[in-house]
């Protein structure tokens, strides 16, 4: 377990180091940081002042150097728009978009385990059906189009709930809804081929024929097993969640992370996006990993691979 | 198909005409898709689609750029104040809606199907070279698509849109370059399923050149697969490349993409709902079909592999 633990370890800290370098990199080929945070109507005096002031003279690979550097101490610069530090406004946005995200896993997760579950054992029934709709609908719904027709049906025919802002829980609900039915279908189909196969295992049929009640060879037996790989898809759909906030916040203007991602892209606030793109990127890694080790200490199979 | 035809399950009558005239593999699958609901539904619905957005010209109603601020937001044809001379009614700018929407239908199906081009070109050439070759090779290209996997798609395509200036040929290049991932994970894994395959042995001891082994052995025989991921790529990139579009870093106006649409509908939601509800509905269509329609060619040509 520990040469597994490093070898993991080794790997995400690759991973996240690769991941920075490319997206530093794919940032800065997309075009000139200078101009585009000059905006229209710049000097050539103006955008030379901001090139000197960012750094953007620097060769590109000093410029990633000391930017890796100060962003490991927790210095991500400053940004360019809201004029503070970019490290105190993500740190002021994070908390939002975290919450949103967990609310949305677990919405999610109460739509998508008892349904899976349902559809395996009933097999081809009309839950099952209904299971399948439900996946099939959430895989080819537009989120933001179903962020739209949430507000259309709660905020402006029925106004039962806010369309946007986040100041109590009622401004959570619609956005947790689509958060939440995006990740559904992967969850759910996992869930319900994981326990299909568990229920076709010999110690189920020794569980039943042991006369153990049914309730209890589905939960105690078979439920614990089939939930494993969930607990990895819903590690990784969880880091979607954030990637995908992007679209949801700026629609309910949630001001979360991704709404500060959209505001800085719009106004070309180069350190921001940055800093956002590396950190969603290393919670994803982290997630990653904290879901093998779960999974390596859940099945010991898979640590000798 | 003999060792399932042995022990059949149900009175199925085909299975016996199997035994007497064996099909040829095209006759099993049309067979197959003959019977399977969804995939007829998809590749209907992906037809109808396709024809309307090739036909837009002669279909379209109106030219979809013709502003007319005399009969701007005039309901669809069902609702009150609604006329036939706009079936689906005006925009903001009184643009005949139903024509915007047939060529809407071009940025979708060109876009979503050249960025799967792109993406499946890059994805399959990684995937089977990593699992034909395995060793260093393949710990270089799996790292690769852990990699790819850890960054934010949306968020890296509306910035690089944004800094680069977003057209048409940019956002299928975007989408392109970061949804090969999936791809390579089937490719890889369909290569390594058959590195050890009798045929492929022979070819070796024959001297074919690797590359041969790849194109003339390998890849037929994963392509099944790779289709597969293809069609839920395609529906991928449609559904961000109206992501993009709803947030103005796609496709620009006055072309007509459906993200668009809603994008400008969306002013309007409080009174004209049905700006949104059009176009939307239209994707949400679309996207379904191809679904259906991969799903559909996953059953129909591994059946094994239905869960």
């Amino acid at each position: 377990m520990t040469v597994f633990f490093f070898k993991r370890l080794g790997l995400a800290f690759l991973v996240a180091l690769f991941v920075s370098v490319l997206s530093f990199f794919m940032l800065r080929a997309a075009g000139d940081p200078a101009i585009a945070m000059a905006g229209e109507g710049a000097t050539a005096a103006d955008i030379e002042f901001i090139r000197e002031q960012f750094g953007f003279n620097r060769p590109l690979l000093m410029q990633y150097l000391s930017w890796l550097g100060n962003a490991l101490t927790g210095d991500f610069g400053e940004s360019s728009y809201f004029a503070k530090p970019v490290s105190q406004l993500i740190s002021e946005r994070l908390p939002i978009t975290l919450g949103l995200g967990v609310s949305a896993l677990i919405f999610s997760i109460l739509l998508a385990v008892p349904l899976g579950m349902l559809a395996a054992v009933n097999p081809n029934s009309l839950i099952d059906r209904i299971a399948l709709s439900v996946s099939v609908l959430g895989q080819a719904m537009p989120n933001f189009w179903f962020a739209l027709m949430l507000i259309v049906i709660f905020s402006v025919w029925y106004p039962v709930l806010p369309a946007s802002g986040n100041a109590e829980w009622r401004h959570f609900v619609m956005p947790t809804i689509v958060l939440g039915y995006y990740a559904t279908p992967a969850i759910m189909r996992l869930t319900r081929s994981g326990m299909l196969e568990v229920l076709n295992a010999d110690y189920i049929r020794t569980a039943h024929a042991k006369g153990i009640p049914a309730s209890r060879v589905l939960i105690k037996h078979a439920m614990r097993n089939a939930i494993l790989p969930v607990v990895s898809i819903a590690s990784v759909q969880f880091g979607y969640m954030l990637g995908g906030s992007i679209i949801i916040e700026s629609i309910f203007a949630l001001h979360g992370i991704g709404q500060l991602a959209w505001e800085s892209i719009s106004r070309a606030d180069l350190p921001t996006v940055q800093a956002i793109v590396l950190i969603l990127s290393l919670i994803y890694v982290g997630l990653n990993f904290v879901a093998d080790l779960v999974n390596a200490w859940l099945d010991p199979r898979i640590r000798i691979a | 198909m003999n060792a399932t035809s042995n022990m059949p399950s149900a009175p199925d009558f085909t299975r016996d005409l199997e035994i007497v005239a064996p099909l040829t593999p095209r006759q099993i699958f049309l067979r197959r898709a003959r019977r399977h609901r969804g995939f007829l539904f998809g590749a209907g619905v992906i037809l109808v689609i396709a024809a309307l957005a090739l036909l837009a010209p002669l279909l379209a109603p109106h030219d979809p750029y013709a502003q007319n601020l005399i009969s701007r937001l005039q309901p669809p044809v069902w609702m009150d104040r609604g006329a036939w001379d706009h079936p689906l009614g005006t925009d903001q700018l009184g643009r005949d809606y139903l024509s915007r929407l047939f060529y809407g239908a071009q940025f979708s199906l060109l876009i979503g199907f050249t960025a799967m081009v792109i993406s499946g070109f890059i994805g399959t050439s990684l995937g089977v070279v990593a699992g034909y070759f395995g060793g260093r090779v393949d710990l270089i290209i799996t790292f690769l698509i852990t990699a790819r996997l850890s960054m934010p798609i949306v968020l890296i395509a509306l910035a690089v849109a944004a800094l680069l200036g977003s057209s048409l040929t940019i956002v299928i290049l975007i989408l392109g370059l970061l949804l090969w991932d999936r791809f390579a994970v089937v490719a890889r894994s369909k290569t390594m399923q058959l590195r050890d395959a009798d045929y492929l042995m022979s070819a070796k001891a024959l001297g074919m050149p690797r590359w041969r082994i790849i194109l003339t052995e390998i890849l037929p025989n994963i392509m099944d697969a790779v289709i597969v991921v293809a069609t839920l790529e395609m529906a991928h990139a449609i559904l961000l490349e109206a992501a993009l579009s709803f947030l103005g870093l796609g496709v620009q106006p006055p072309l007509p993409s459906w993200g668009l649409m809603i994008a400008e509908g969306k002013d309007f939601l409080l009174f004209e709902p049905w700006l949104i509800m059009i176009p939307g509905a239209a994707l949400l269509l679309l996207v379904l079909a191809i679904n259906l329609l991969g799903d559909g060619l996953r059953d129909i040509s591994s059946p094994e592999a239905r869960s």
